[in-house]
């Protein structure tokens, strides 16, 4: 375990560096992320210039749902994506080989191998959509909301990953993937708003299938005191199950690897 | 030019060639253009309780398939494949060749268009079948339509190849594009409608060619435009892209020659 966490550090210690090295870019890279994150925002801002509330949520609230979208999306970029591309490129040319052969689980290596940190910005930006929304609604958290809501911030990473995983998965079948890292993002696109927009199937699909709602809007509610230790629980019981399936179905696929050299 | 004139058609047919080859990546790339109907379900909400500014359900149903129809027909790559293509020392053999790289491009993006385009059709019909009563029923306007995507395409491309251009100067070219697009987002009417934009925020957008890229599309399609508007806009149009032509061929002569190749 310890040498794992080890090689965690290693690896984001090499990313940084290469970072690093092109230092220019990475602050305009943060810069231009945030950027058009703030221009995506900008129905939510005309929406409530309009109205008091939509959907049973006033700006407030859902600037919550906002800042966990951003928190989440600069994680997607910066820890998962970059490894994602990778991968592909791994299953392509038949390079797996030499991730399979070292001495670590497979699927820790893999996950692992890149980090973009500036994604970071992301990170800062979400933060201050946070302040900026408990200052709007004059309501602090209670400690039980806060933990829910860490809780369940967990569940929704663990989702992330395991949807990540099947992804990558795929890979080892149709190997043409590497622009659907770009889909499962812009899939994600749609958790930027309050579940309660959706209607009908989407609401449906973007409640099981594809759980986003758990990933931004369930964890804001909670925050909102809105949210029981009950609801909690499924939420969490249903993410360990998609992990569980995630890690199954990596298994498989990894099972099925046949290299694509010699 | 009679070269040119004998070369291009090769060049296109090679593009759509490959466009055709790599039809299931296209789909991949074009269904991460959903934007539009995110922003639609927000509305949609919105509209549920009451219209905003005469737009109920179905006008925001028609504007927002309209955007998306426009967006995906009027999409290039070329920055995304120029920065690349100057990074890992691609470009030296590009520049091999004896036609212009731009010329290459452009041919490239442009054959992906039909392809792009049939992809699309599916929404244009359900928007058709849907909210025929909210589109332009004014045949001119509708001749008009294919010209003024067309017009918004090329001003794309070359913004893009300028962009590109810079991948010479500065590594971050893609990272400067990318606060292109967000300009590109809130003032072309991609995310919102002009029309909710307080009325100075309107005549920044009016000043801004990002409206000509999708907004006036959009609105022709929608019937909200005179044909002196639609005049209007084919002259902007025009304006731009000469000015805009001039711009990359300056910037690629001054890049070109400061080039060094990286790897070859």
């Amino acid at each position: 375990m310890l040498r794992y966490l080890r090689l965690v550090g290693i690896q984001v210690r090499a990313s940084l560096l290469l970072a690093m090295q092109y230092r220019v870019e990475f602050v305009v890279q943060g810069f231009a992320g945030l950027f058009w994150s703030a221009a995506t925002f900008v129905p939510l801002f005309v929406v409530f210039g309009k109205r008091p509330s939509v959907a049973g949520w006033s700006f407030g609230q859902a600037l919550l749902v906002l800042a966990f979208f951003l928190l989440l999306r600069s994680l997607l970029d910066g820890a998962v994506n970059p490894s994602l591309v990778q991968v592909v490129e791994h299953i392509r040319q038949g390079t797996l080989d030499f991730v399979l052969m070292k001495p670590a689980d497979a699927q820790f290596l893999v996950s692992t191998a890149k980090f973009d940190p500036s994604a970071l910005s992301g990170t800062f930006g979400a933060f201050g959509l946070f302040g900026w929304a408990f200052w709007k609604t004059h309501h602090a958290p209670s400690p039980g909301g806060v933990v829910i809501a860490l809780l369940l911030l967990a569940a929704a990473v663990a989702l992330l990953y395991s949807i990540w995983i099947l992804v990558v998965s795929s890979a080892f079948y149709v190997v043409r993937v590497d622009n659907l890292s770009y889909l499962f993002t812009s899939i994600f696109d749609a958790a930027r708003w309050p579940a309660s927009v959706f209607r009908g199937i989407l609401h449906f699909v973007f409640t099981f299938v594809i759980p986003l709602a758990l990933m931004t809007t369930y964890p804001a509610e909670a925050l909102l005191s809105r949210f029981t230790w009950s609801d909690a629980a499924a939420s969490i019981g249903g993410a360990l199950a998609f992990a569980a399936v995630a890690r199954l179905t990596w298994r498989g696929a990894l099972a099925k690897y046949t290299s694509a050299s010699s | 030019m009679r070269r040119l004139l004998a070369i291009y058609p090769t060049l296109l047919r090679v593009g759509f060639a490959s466009a055709l080859a790599y039809r299931a990546e296209l789909l991949v790339w074009m269904l991460t253009t959903n934007l539009p109907l995110i922003n639609l379900a927000l509305w949609s909400a919105v509209a549920r309780e009451a219209p905003v500014h005469g737009y109920g359900t179905p006008e925001f149903v028609a504007y927002y398939l309209s955007t998306q129809v426009v967006r995906l027909v009027t999409s290039a790559w070329v920055v995304w494949e120029m920065t690349t293509d100057v990074r890992q020392g691609v470009m030296a053999m590009r520049l091999l060749r004896p036609v212009h790289p731009l010329l290459d491009y452009s041919a490239e993006n442009l054959a992906a268009v039909p392809l792009r385009a049939m992809l699309a059709l599916p929404i244009a019909v359900i928007l058709v079948v849907l909210e025929s009563a909210h589109l332009s029923h004014d045949p001119f306007t509708w001749a008009c339509v294919p010209l003024l995507i067309a017009g918004g395409w090329a001003m794309t491309f070359l913004v893009m190849s300028i962009v590109g251009t810079l991948a010479f100067f500065v590594e971050s070219a893609g990272s400067v594009f990318e606060l292109w697009l967000g300009l590109y987002a809130v003032f072309s009417g991609y995310m919102v409608p002009l029309a909710f934009f307080p009325h100075w925020l309107r005549v920044v957008a009016d000043v801004l060619p990002f409206r000509l890229l999708l907004g006036v599309q959009v609105q022709a399609m929608l019937g909200q435009l005179s044909h002196a508007d639609i005049a209007r806009a084919f002259a902007l149009q025009a304006l731009w892209i000469a000015g805009l032509f001039v711009a990359v061929r300056l910037l690629w002569n001054a890049g070109v020659r400061r080039y060094a190749a990286y790897g070859g």
